[in-house]
């Protein structure tokens, strides 16, 4: 390459090669990459590139005027109540205190999911007064107890996401809810029955 | 027997090619990245088949710990550094500027005001040993809804946007709690946020992928 032709002066022995020795200019590159490797792992895991899932809610407006609010159908309610130790309990309508058609099912694989499907078809679709299209039916109010895990809360908003439900609404629980429940744990008997059970004993 | 005669062949390689590929993709990742923000609890979300991505920016993050302590969090740094100044008008108490640095280049924060000071004076490693009791959230003495309240109002003067509100709670946490936050986000006539959750896959969709194999 950049070889410097040094002419001896005595010009007898020709030409002669400067003493440079030609290195060879390939270098190992196998630590680099390595080290390269390493540093890209090491981002990869630190990095956030996966965003967090996220559900939207939309809770009704507590401010809003009363006579705005929905009237609905008793018929096409179905009230889910979040209970402890991932127990959930459900009815249709405005349960009968003397005899609450009350069921009580639970997160698993024939739980809750598959009892939402059977009401959805039990209550079928509706003929909606706004566009005049059939919709479903159901109406679905989730009610939760304090002492219920907010996992239980995203499970069920994620089985109204999983059953195709649109329409829910999450609502405060009230004391007859939470009788319910207890006459529900009691094998369904009558609420009267249970409170003169607790009164003698 | 014939012996099998295999001619010894050098078998180093050109690595130059790897090499750049290799820190071709470490630049990628070395500017793609955005480190996750510490934050001062472990909340194990629960799970959800939602797919919504949540925002880049603009978010207060809510997180709710196991043990029920609220963690108030806002993105932005200038809007954090101005909300820490209104929160020290409202409930009197004087920050040093270093204390307003340490608090808008900080993570989320869960204790009361009266006991912000103490905490934003600690250094970044006692910060972590330090354990937050909590934002209070009580319906008698609720800093919470200030926090996201001047939260949002001060994030539209510094960024021009109104920021979600992301609830991140932990799967175990009892409702009471979460209740209590959403209530607080209601009376700030807030009706939708967005609750964070990691990926569970949709047993409907898996359903359907699994008929549509055996098709």
């Amino acid at each position: 390459m950049a070889d410097v032709d040094v002419q001896s002066p005595q010009g007898g022995k020709g030409k002669k090669k400067a003493a440079t020795k030609r290195t060879s200019t390939k270098i190992d590159m196998t630590p680099m990459v390595d080290l390269g490797f390493l540093l890209i792992t090491f981002f990869m895991l630190t990095t956030t590139l996966a965003k967090p899932q996220t559900m939207e809610i939309t809770m009704p407006d507590k401010n809003e005027n009363k006579d705005d609010k929905m009237k609905v159908k008793e018929s096409r309610t179905l009230t889910v109540l979040l209970g402890d130790n991932d127990k959930v309990y459900y009815y249709r309508g405005i349960p009968d205190p003397n005899d609450p058609q009350i069921g009580i099912t639970n997160f698993g694989k024939d739980g809750i999911r598959k009892t939402l499907l059977e009401k959805k078809r039990e209550i079928g679709k509706v003929r909606d007064d706004d566009s005049g299209k059939l919709v479903d039916g159901i109406i679905v109010i989730i009610k939760a107890k304090d002492t219920a895990k907010y996992k239980n809360m995203v499970d069920i908003l994620d089985e109204m996401n999983i059953t195709n439900i649109g329409t829910y609404a999450i609502v405060d629980m009230s004391e007859g809810d939470l009788s319910l429940m207890e006459v529900a744990d009691n094998g369904g008997k009558p609420l009267t029955e249970t409170a003169g059970q607790t009164a003698q004993g | 027997m014939a012996k099998l005669h295999f001619p010894r062949r050098n078998i180093t390689l050109d690595m130059t090619a790897m090499c750049d590929v290799a820190f071709l993709l470490l630049t990628f990742f070395m500017l793609a990245t955005k480190f996750k923000p510490d934050e001062p609890v472990v909340v194990d979300t629960p799970s959800s088949v939602s797919e919504i991505k949540l925002p880049e920016s603009d978010i207060i993050t809510l997180s709710i710990s196991k043990e029920g302590a609220v963690f108030f969090g806002i993105d932005n740094t200038g809007t954090r550094l101005k909300l820490i100044e209104a929160m020290g008008d409202k409930y009197k108490v004087n920050f040093t500027d270093e204390e307003k640095a340490a608090f808008a280049y900080g993570s989320q924060i869960g204790v009361p005001m009266a006991n912000l000071k103490q905490l934003l004076d600690a250094s970044a490693y006692n910060q972590k040993q330090i354990k937050q009791p909590g934002v209070p959230v009580d319906s008698t003495h609720n800093e919470l809804r200030d926090w996201i309240d001047l939260g949002r109002r001060l994030n539209v003067q510094v960024a021009g946007k109104v920021p979600r509100i992301a609830i991140k709670g932990d799967q175990g946490v009892d409702y009471a709690v979460v209740k209590r936050v959403i209530d607080t986000l209601q009376d700030l006539n807030i009706n939708r946020f967005n609750m964070i959750t990691s990926l569970e896959s949709d047993p409907s969709k898996v359903a359907a992928a699994a008929a549509g194999k055996t098709e």
